[in-house]
């Protein structure tokens, strides 16, 4: 046994789970895929005394298609968001970034909800979210809120919902061009690692080639995932011609603000920042024009 | 408060097995320790390399990233579960031998494991998928061809004349 000692619950309702977070506030941690709160455990990173499993709890567990998003329980796994053949053609950015998340047996376990709540500034999916903008909703004993990617990811490993809160589901806002391309690529030490740097863009094109919506970020560049909605906004109207792409992602390369470590230099990982933003956006706008 | 115990009631490789733990005992652990289960291996206890695989309700899962509680009431199947009724050998165990798919062993539970999990649902995979399935398990001694081959003769055992 390598966790230090916690009360276990298997909550069976969202009301229970709020209920459970209400009594034990700060000490209770909500125990989801566990892909990476167990590691943290084990390695006693974090000793909650209460963890509340949700793991059992049907209503976190779905994927709805709608007209103009696509909605995921908190608790579904990577593995059947990965699967699913309309979400992936309505938000195919989730799936593009999922073949970079783990191995077969991680993502089995590990949940949508629970990438976004461990908010690795270098995980895939936060930085999913961060780009298309998703919408998080919050379920407490006093009601709900929903926040916005941007509000909440608030810094490394840390997001703005209360510990009384539980994240119920993730709002992914679907384009609705006809010509929309989205691409997601990363360098990592080792494939299914953690990204070194990783790249998420979002393409739209009208008829005559021209851009009528962009969108794009990068991950292990800062603190959080990072969208460039300023420096994406100048790319409508072009027909995103090379110079135009590249100028861009040099754009957003001189914000970041990376740290370095044993893998990579601060001055590296500002590079590849440059260069897998360029490349992220190239194989999105080639999808766009090929639809 | 660390004392608390909850039971649990397991289907290990088609057996109903139930148990008192602590929340803290992981599956792992419990399969091996509890239940002398010790085919499964314990390598990196945090989710990297793989040798802790199962398969939970079917799925291949690691073990080490799970607390036996958790699995109360699901369906655990680990690389005791993979010999036929008799005993003998499954088709992919064979493999294994026939191709040198291991040599000290470690890695070889989590490798059967993800292996048969994908045989399972893709009974003629191509080299590419077969290198996906397993790319979660680390192996130090193969280099990891003769597994991808020892995958390949299980699937087609035509393809490969001079062997079985």
């Amino acid at each position: 046994m390598k966790a230090a000692p916690f009360e276990y619950a298997r909550a069976a309702s969202l009301s229970e789970v709020c209920a459970l977070l209400a009594t034990h506030g700060d000490g209770a941690k909500l125990l989801a895929g566990g892909q990476s709160l167990v590691p943290m455990m084990a390695m006693r990173l974090v000793r909650p005394a209460w963890l509340v499993d949700i793991n059992e709890i049907p209503e976190l567990k779905f994927i709805a298609v709608e007209k103009d998003m696509a909605r995921t329980g908190a608790c579904t796994r990577q593995c059947v968001v990965e699967r699913d053949p309309a979400l992936a053609a309505r938000v195919p950015l989730l799936r593009q970034a999922l073949a970079w998340v783990g191995h077969v047996q991680t993502r089995n376990r590990g949940t949508i909800g629970g990438s976004l709540v461990h908010a690795d500034p270098c995980a895939e999916l936060p930085l999913v979210a961060q780009v298309l903008g998703a919408r998080m909703l919050l379920r407490s004993g006093s009601g709900t809120r929903t926040l916005e990617a941007e509000k909440f990811f608030s810094g490394p490993m840390a997001t703005s919902a209360r510990s009384d809160e539980c994240l119920e589901e993730i709002h992914w806002p679907a384009w609705s061009w006809r010509h929309t391309g989205s691409a997601f690529t990363e360098i990592s030490v080792r494939h299914g690692d953690f990204a070194m740097v990783a790249a998420a863009a979002q393409i739209a094109i009208d008829g005559d080639g021209r851009c009528v919506r962009a969108a794009f970020g990068l991950g292990g560049a800062g603190g959080t995932p990072l969208a460039f909605p300023k420096i994406a906004a100048r790319l409508v109207g072009t027909r995103l011609d090379d110079a135009v792409v590249n100028d861009a992602a040099h754009s957003a390369a001189i914000e970041t603000e990376p740290g370095s470590d044993l893998h990579a230099s601060a001055e590296y990982r500002r590079h590849l920042a440059g260069v897998l933003a360029a490349r992220a956006l190239c194989e999105a706008r080639e999808r766009a024009r090929s639809r | 408060m660390s004392g608390t115990l909850h039971e649990i009631s397991i289907e290990v490789n088609g057996k109903l097995r139930k148990a008192q733990v602590p929340a803290r005992l992981s599956l792992v652990d419990w399969l091996r320790e509890d239940l002398c289960l010790t085919g499964t291996h314990i390598g990196c206890e945090h989710g990297v390399c793989g040798a802790c695989s199962v398969m939970l309700d079917g799925e291949p899962v690691r073990s080490c990233l799970m607390y036996a509680v958790q699995a109360n009431g699901h369906r655990v199947a680990t690389v005791e579960g993979l010999a036929k009724p008799d005993g003998s050998m499954s088709v992919l165990q064979d493999s294994f031998c026939e191709t040198h798919g291991l040599q000290c062993g470690y890695c070889t539970p989590g490798m059967l494991i993800a292996s048969q999990a994908l045989l399972n649902s893709n009974p003629n995979p191509t080299e590419a998928q077969i290198r996906d399935a397993i790319g979660g398990n680390l192996c130090r001694c193969t280099g990891y061809q003769q597994i991808v081959e020892a995958v390949q003769l299980a699937a087609k055992p035509a393809a490969f004349p001079l062997l079985g």
